[in-house]
């Protein structure tokens, strides 16, 4: 049934539909008349952050740790234009959000009025979709229907744009009015022929591997990813945002491959006769050379997303379909078989290549710190990382035992998503225990949200892997510019034990190996947040590493 | 076709919603992805609200094969067939005006005649004719009228659709992809278990 609704009413009441029950954001005056009505709407919590990208990045954090879409509200200009970071971001890793602007009234659009911007051109590349939504009596349909985009088929990020008198203005809401979406397919099931093909080449196999990538995390496949490596026994080796599909203490466990990945899953991919791809786009930093990535190998795709297909490895047998269902499809077919001798030569590849080896020093290191981590919490935090050496760490050293527990920026690379991704994965999980191990540098990107920590009581952890640099960017200086470094080494940081204090935070500082795991169970036990400043040693070498571009033949396993 | 440089051409027709901003969708996709437009015609279709595109794309192989792909992760675009491979008839439309005294008129005319272009206006020194046909007879009567004096050509892009019969009319330009190398297009089967 329709009702008479302002469009405040409206977007609030289509949120409260969709499941939303909280929003990250930051009022201004385009967006104020829908914070006018948000104390009608007291179901619908809304967590002020300090900058839009943090909103934008906790709102991705709560996704991916959820599963459920993520929401972020910003005001027209300079407010709208603060998200694009965290748009690109999700939509890098298909990440299913809605990000809700406000736009100046749409007698000035286009006048370059007062904080105007043109967010939806601006973001028609970062988006999987946007709208300008011109009347009232449209915003509870293109809500839905934004909604259904964001999380189905690839899931991404949706835009919408609402001018200041949009909001005002008085319109029709019916609730149950349906979607009407021709141009957007949802796959589901594959085509059966494709099944075959893939379950052919599958039961010929004698070194099949199978890639799992951030599309095994996003349909929520963890069972039937076990399930099928189980029945047929073949290793698995995961993406780098395809890590925590897989118990990584389980015997098919092999590692993620690629530039920093480890050698042994670079080697297993290299001389594997069949690699059966679930949800990976064969990014470049796995693929280095595509023509010398695996060339022994028949290849599967399985993608949600028909034009992954052939981008940029041709493969033997494409499956278009949800992985959910394709393994539901596929596992009936495959044989059930052991694969000893591949089995037994994963294993001496293990041995042969641990490329986990934890540098033996008395000084503190970056894999002492998340090693650390690992063994104190079990494996069972929530992680999040910014990007750098401390990420690399972090996906090499920690082992993730429970699914969907590892968030990264990985298709953008974004430095400074550590802070504010665990602030919605923290929202997401209250009883979990969500550690952010973070760059140097990328805390200080975002650094701002620990005031939405405090005032919000997230007990998030943050273990600050402070190297006093940029350090990956020391280590591409080392190796790819002659050690000409520039602009790589900080001299201002701040005391961040001060400065956790300063906002009323818990501060640790940590210098050496034997206080690693006192300071980290100490943390743990803190009923509130805590800043762990580790303070760790400026290495430049992050191995094992493929440069990029490059193949295995490359792979420079520890040249120490 | 491939041409020297190794660059081929695709052509492609797209259903597409008839809404404000789509053609900058479609124009920031190939300008993102690196598809470069050779030509492209739009215009209302036979089904209400919605348009239909021709375009053609000019690229390497290997990334040419991927517009139709990319275009149907548009929200927008309903429908997209890359009907390179296909058994295609194909139109390009241009007007030409060129000079014509007294003393060329006819020789002027008769080109027309030859070529079937119809003459749509006469002035004192010079007529406009309009030719519509595939790319390389339009291009030899513009390289054959140059010498009387081009005053203007305005070229539309090219429109296509599939063939009603499996009879060859005359040759339009059909162009050839690389046969070596085909392109499918996956089948997708639309599911309600699509939400992930
Ligand atoms: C927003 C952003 N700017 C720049 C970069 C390029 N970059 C990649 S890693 C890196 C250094 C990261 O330093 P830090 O956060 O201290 O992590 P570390 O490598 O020292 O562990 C930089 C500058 C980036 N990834 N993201
Ligand atoms: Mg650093």
């Amino acid at each position: 049934m329709s009702k008479h609704l302002s469009g405040s009413q409206i977007v609030c009441e289509a949120l409260l539909n969709e499941g939303v029950n909280v929003v990250f954001g930051i009022p201004g005056g385009a967006i104020l008349p829908l914070y006018g009505v948000l104390s009608q709407y007291p179901d619908l919590r809304h967590i002020l952050t300090r900058h839009e990208q943090g909103a934008a990045h906790a709102a991705d954090g709560y996704a991916r740790s959820t599963g459920k879409v993520g929401v972020a509200f910003a005001t027209s200009g300079p407010g709208a234009t603060n998200l694009v970071t965290g748009l690109a971001t999700a939509m890098m890793d298909s990440v299913p959000m809605v990000a809700i602007t406000g736009q100046v009234g749409r007698g000035a659009i286009g006048t370059d009025a007062f904080q105007e911007a043109d967010i939806t051109g601006a973001t028609l590349p970062v988006t999987k979709h946007n709208y300008l939504v011109m009347r009232a009596s449209d915003l509870g349909a293109t809500i839905h229907e934004a909604f259904y985009i964001a999380r189905t088929g690839r899931p991404g990020p949706v835009l919408i744009d609402i001018p200041k008198d949009v909001f005002t203005e008085m319109g029709e809401y019916d609730p149950d009015a349906p979607i009407d979406l021709p141009g957007y397919k949802v796959p589901g099931k594959a085509d059966e022929s494709q099944i075959d093909a893939a379950a052919e080449l599958i039961n010929q196999a004698e070194r099949p591997v199978i890639l799992a990538g951030h599309g095994v995390i996003l349909s929520r496949s963890f069972d039937e990813l076990k399930e099928f490596a189980e029945k047929a026994q073949i290793p698995v080796v995961t993406t780098l945002l395809g890590i925590s599909s897989f118990p990584e203490d389980h015997v098919l466990s092999t590692g993620f491959p690629g530039m920093h990945g480890m050698a042994y899953a670079s080697l297993a991919v290299d001389q594997a006769d069949l690699i059966i791809n679930f949800g990976s786009r064969f990014d470049d930093r796995i693929v280095g050379d595509p023509k010398r990535f695996s060339t022994g190998s028949k290849k599967i795709h399985v993608d949600i997303d028909p034009a992954e297909i052939n981008k940029s490895i041709q493969v033997d047998a494409p499956i278009v379909g949800n992985i959910k269902d394709v393994f539901a499809q596929l596992i009936p077919k495959v044989k059930k078989t052991t694969h000893v001798e591949w089995l037994r030569h994963i294993e001496h590849l293990k041995a042969e290549h641990p490329s986990l080896r934890i540098p033996e020093s008395d000084r503190l290191m970056g894999q002492h710190v998340v090693k650390a981590l690992s063994d104190v919490t079990k494996g069972e935090a929530i992680i999040t990382t910014g990007v750098g050496q401390h990420q690399m760490w972090a996906a090499q050293h920690y082992q993730f035992k429970n699914a969907n527990s590892w968030l990264s920026s990985g298709g953008a690379g974004t430095m400074g998503y550590e802070v504010p991704s665990a602030i919605g994965a923290q929202v997401g999980n209250p009883d979990k225990l969500v550690w952010s191990i973070c760059g140097d540098g990328g805390f200080q990107m975002t650094m701002m949200e620990l005031a939405t920590v405090v005032e919000n009581s997230l007990p998030v952890k943050y273990a600050i892997l402070n190297n006093n640099h940029l350090g990956m960017i020391t280590q591409w200086q080392g190796f790819f510019y002659n050690g000409d470094y520039q602009a790589e080494t900080y001299t201002g940081n701040p005391d961040f034990v001060k400065l956790a204090e300063a906002y009323g935070i818990k501060g640790i500082r940590v210098t050496k190996q034997d206080e690693l795991e006192s300071a980290i169970a100490a943390a743990n036990a803190h009923d509130g947040p805590v800043i762990v400043d580790f303070v760790i040693e400026k290495v430049d070498d992050l191995y094992p590493m493929i440069p990029a571009g490059q193949s295995v033949q490359e792979l420079i396993e520890d040249p120490n | 076709m491939a041409s020297s440089t190794g660059t081929f051409q695709r052509t492609i027709s797209a259903l597409v919603q008839d809404k404000p901003g789509v053609l900058a969708r479609i124009s920031g996709l190939f300008r993102r992805r690196g598809f470069n437009i050779a030509s492209l015609a739009v215009g209302r279709s036979e089904r209400p609200g919605m348009s239909r595109m021709t375009f053609v794309v000019e690229g390497p192989d290997t990334v040419v094969r991927h517009v139709a792909a990319q275009l149907d992760r548009l929200i927008d675009v309903v429908e997209v067939h890359d009907i390179t491979d296909q058994n295609i008839v194909w139109r390009e439309l241009a007007l030409i005006k060129v000079a014509a005294p007294a003393s060329s008129r006819g020789d002027v005319l008769e080109l027309a005649n030859v070529y079937r272009a119809n003459v749509i206006d006469i002035g004192v020194e010079s007529l406009t004719m309009e030719i519509s046909g595939g790319r390389q007879k339009i291009d030899s009567l513009i390289e054959l009228l140059k010498k009387f004096g081009l005053l203007e050509v305005i070229r539309t892009g090219r429109v296509a659709t599939l063939r009603g019969t499996l009879v060859e009319g005359e040759d339009d330009g059909l162009f050839q992809a690389d046969a070596s190398n085909p392109t499918y297009i996956l089948p997708i089967q639309t599911g309600e278990t699509g939400s992930v």
